[in-house]
Parts: C-alpha cells; structure tokens; sequence
C-alpha cells in the first residue's frame, strides 16, 4: 500500500475516515478475494489487516507494568490469600 | 507470556499515600454526587487497571464512537459505554474543569475532574448496545432508569467499596504477578455467572489441555431474578476445584461488576477485561451475555471477527452434553449420535430441581457441587 505524497509522512489528520491510495490492480485482486467472505468493502477488509498488522507492531513493545517493590509487596499478599 | 494491557498501559489510579490524604481532604470542600454499588464497582475498576486504557467515564467523542463503531476515538477496541449518569441538578454550578468528589454511602470514593457534561440519546443508546427498544430486555430497562446527563473526565480513587469477598478480590496487577510467578505464559479465562454444571466443566477442561492456566472469573454484582446468589457461586466452584481439578492450574478469582446482558458486544468487553488481568485467550461458549432471545446462540462468536487488533484470543468451544452412546461428555462436532443418545445441560431444569432441594443427575452436575449449593435454603437471587 502506498500512501500518496511525501508530505503524508508528518500530516496528522483529523475526522474519522481518511484516504489512502492503492494500485487498482491491487484493489481489484482484494475486491475478488473478499467475495463471499463477509468484509463488505476492499476498504473495511485493508483497515482490518492494518489493524492486524498494527496490533503486533504494539505488542512487540511491552513494558513490565510494575516496579521490584509492587512485586514484593503483591506476592507476599498472594501467599497470604492461599495463591501461591 | 501474559497479555499485553488494553491500550498498551495498565492503568493504576488508585492514589496512597500522603496524596491520599491530601486528596481525601481536598474531597470534603468539592462539590458531591453520590453513586449507585454498581457506578462504585465501575469507578473501582478503572483505578486498578481493569477497564484499562479508560483513565475515567467517556467523554462525549469516544462515547459516540463506542456507540457507533465498537471502538474508542483512537481505533482501540471497545463496545460497552463505561458512563457516568447524573440529573443537572446534581450538577448545577459545576462547569467544565472543575473537580468533583463521587461518595458512596456518604464516603468519598474518588475526585472526578470534569471534561465535559453532555446529554445522550436513550433510544440510540439502547438500540445499538443491545439491539433492541424491548423494556423487557434488562439492558433497555436499565437504559431507560439513567439519568439525562454524562460526566466525563479522569478520576482519582481515594476510597474503597465495602467488598464481602475480599479473599477472592485480585487486581490486574495481582493476577499478572501470580501467572508469572506460576510460570504460565498462556491463560485461558473463563467468564460465568452460574454455579458450574458439567458442561461448564467440560468447556474449562476443553480450554486446559491447551493452555497453561485456567482463570475462573466469575462476575459477582448486580444480576437478575433467578441468577444464583454470589456466595453459591463461589462455594460451588470451591466444590468443583477441590474435587476434579489439579489445584495448580486453576485460579478462582472474582470480577465485580454487573451484568449488562448485551450478548455479542459484551462478549468483546468480557475478553478485555480479562487480557487486563493478563489472560491470552477468552472462553466464548454458546450465548455468552445473552439474555432471552435477543441474541442468536453463536452471534458473539462472530462478532470477534471484527477485532483482529483484539489482542486476546477467543477459544470458542461449542456446547457440551452427555451422549450415552459415547458415554461421556462431548459435543456436537465430536459425536456422530443422534438427539436420541443426547443429554443436554439445561440451566432451568437444574435451577428447578435444586429449587426443589433435589440434587440433578450426576451427568449434570457434580453431586459435590450440588451439595455445596444445596447447603444454601435459597441458592438463588429473588
């Protein structure tokens, strides 16, 4: 997918739809592939793939969402409850 | 490796220490509202990260959003409007940017610094959440009992809801510690609100030879006539584990909040809820959240299709019964017999039989589990 212009690149964008730019031999072969599949536009199935492609991007980049001394104080309390 | 939080951030707004106090004095001098166990439960839930990445109630964009497309206004999954409801002259004088105090019973809970009152639509509101205007439906009815205006803005938690089931309480940031400390990297969550049949049992054991741990969640709140009592639940469950379970994969732990009975689209806020508690995968069985017939059986498996960025994976397992020919539990796909070698878990017989006192059959229910249950003289809400 290409996205038109070089200017995109720092182009924060407002609303809730944009657009991007496809080759339309590309939007072609998805508009055949998603026949009878459920997606109901090429534009609703390349969101759902970005989305795809996005989220694992996100995932990648986990951080540890507690300090040495939330461990210590949490574990201990777990032992207490019968947990651990 | 558990799940990554909902939004890429555990939120904590839950304040100690000396900003606490200054915080629990400060409420004293701000204007008050006073919220509902349920709301109370909610404010609880976005302080500890539950309904992370909410930091407060919606404001009227992300509301909208939800409402409209099943996401928030930055594209993040998210099909339940989590609201804060007041009357305007709960609010009169309070402008946006000002702080507010919410009390429970009198207390203050937490400081709401208000972004934004806006009006809402009941009927729109109603018939996007749960398909359907019906009064019956206890969504709509709920809907239709809320007040006319929303708060939105980030809350500080500087109090505590009275919890009578504070053993069984675990914060996000709680059960992501036990699975690591357990050595799971894969955990399936079991959402119910039911004491467990069988079938439950079947669908649980189903999901565990796949995963390393299994989280069974059960909701504890507001629920409707006829649900089981939120002790039963846990004794029944207590049963279940100590009798047919190896202990070491089984965490049983409570979710506080209420049931909305928005069948598909709460399925989607069920399975975030739980990757927040660190879960990777989410049992989806047949109606999950439904209520009458407002929902197809498998239409809260399909709408998972729609959340590739989901970030928890959903185990849809099908209904289980007892096939006499196959002599065992099983379900639809696994067995070639007929109806007629087919026994299904019924939720309404088993509730009239235990209503009755009597214990179902053992191919319904574990004699354990119903004896847990019937030490109860009434297992059920009224």
């Amino acid at each position: 997918m290409k996205v038109t212009g070089q200017t995109d690149m720092n182009d924060e964008r407002k609303g809730r739809y944009t657009t991007v730019s496809i080759p339309v031999v590309l939007y072609n072969k998805i508009k055949e592939l998603i026949r009878d599949t459920g997606f109901t536009s090429v534009s609703q199935y390349v969101a759902y793939i970005l989305r795809e492609v996005v989220a694992a991007h996100e995932e990648a980049k986990m951080a540890e969402p507690f300090t040495e001394e939330d461990k210590r104080r949490i574990i201990d309390r777990l032992r207490k409850l019968g947990y651990l | 490796m558990v799940s990554r939080p909902h939004g890429g951030r555990l939120i904590n707004r839950a304040v100690t220490g000396r900003r606490k106090e200054a915080l629990i004095e400060e409420a004293s001098q701000l204007p008050k509202v006073e919220v509902t166990l349920e709301m109370a439960v909610d404010i609880e839930n976005i302080a500890y990260g539950v309904l992370s990445p909410l930091e407060g109630f919606l404001n009227q964009e992300d509301y909208l959003h939800v409402l409209q497309d099943m996401r928030l206004s930055n594209d993040t999954p998210w099909t339940i409007p989590i609201t804060l409801d007041v009357d305007p002259e709960e609010v009169a004088g309070v402008e946006e940017g000002d702080d507010i105090t919410l009390t429970y019973l009198g207390k203050p809970l937490a400081i709401v610094k208000v972004e934004e009152i806006y009006g809402w639509d009941k009927k729109e509101h109603a018939s996007k959440i749960y398909k359907t205007l019906d009064p019956a439906h206890p969504g709509v009815e709920e809907t239709f009992r809320r007040k006319e205006l929303f708060i939105a803005g980030p809350l500080d938690l500087i109090g505590e809801v009275p919890n009578p089931y504070e053993k069984y309480t675990l914060r996000p940031i709680e059960t992501r510690i036990l699975f690591r400390e357990k050595g799971w990297r894969s955990i399936a969550a079991f959402q119910t609100r039911n004491a467990p049949h069988r079938g439950h049992e079947y669908v649980q054991k189903a999901a565990l030879t796949f995963v390393d741990g299994l989280f069974i969640n059960p909701l504890i709140g507001r629920k409707k006539r006829g649900d089981f009592k939120d002790q039963v639940i846990l004794e029944a469950y207590e049963a279940l584990i100590k009798h047919y379970y190896p202990k070491e994969v089984v965490v049983l732990a409570i979710l506080r909040t209420e049931m909305r009975y928005a069948g598909p689209r709460e399925a989607i806020h069920h399975a975030i809820m739980r990757k927040n508690f660190g879960c990777t995968h989410f049992i989806i069985g047949r109606d999950h959240a439904g209520v009458g017939n407002y929902y197809g059986p498998y239409e809260a498996w399909e709408i998972f299709k729609e959340f590739p960025d989901l970030g928890i994976t959903p185990l849809f397992i099908r209904e289980a019964f007892y096939c006499k020919r196959c002599d065992d539990m099983v379900n639809e796909k696994i067995c070639p017999h007929s109806d007629r070698d087919r026994l299904y878990m019924s939720g309404t017989k088993i509730r009239e039989l235990l209503s009755r006192g009597e214990s179902p059959p053992e191919y319904m229910m574990r004699p354990e589990v119903a004896e847990a249950i019937l030490r109860h003289g009434s297992p059920f809400i009224e």
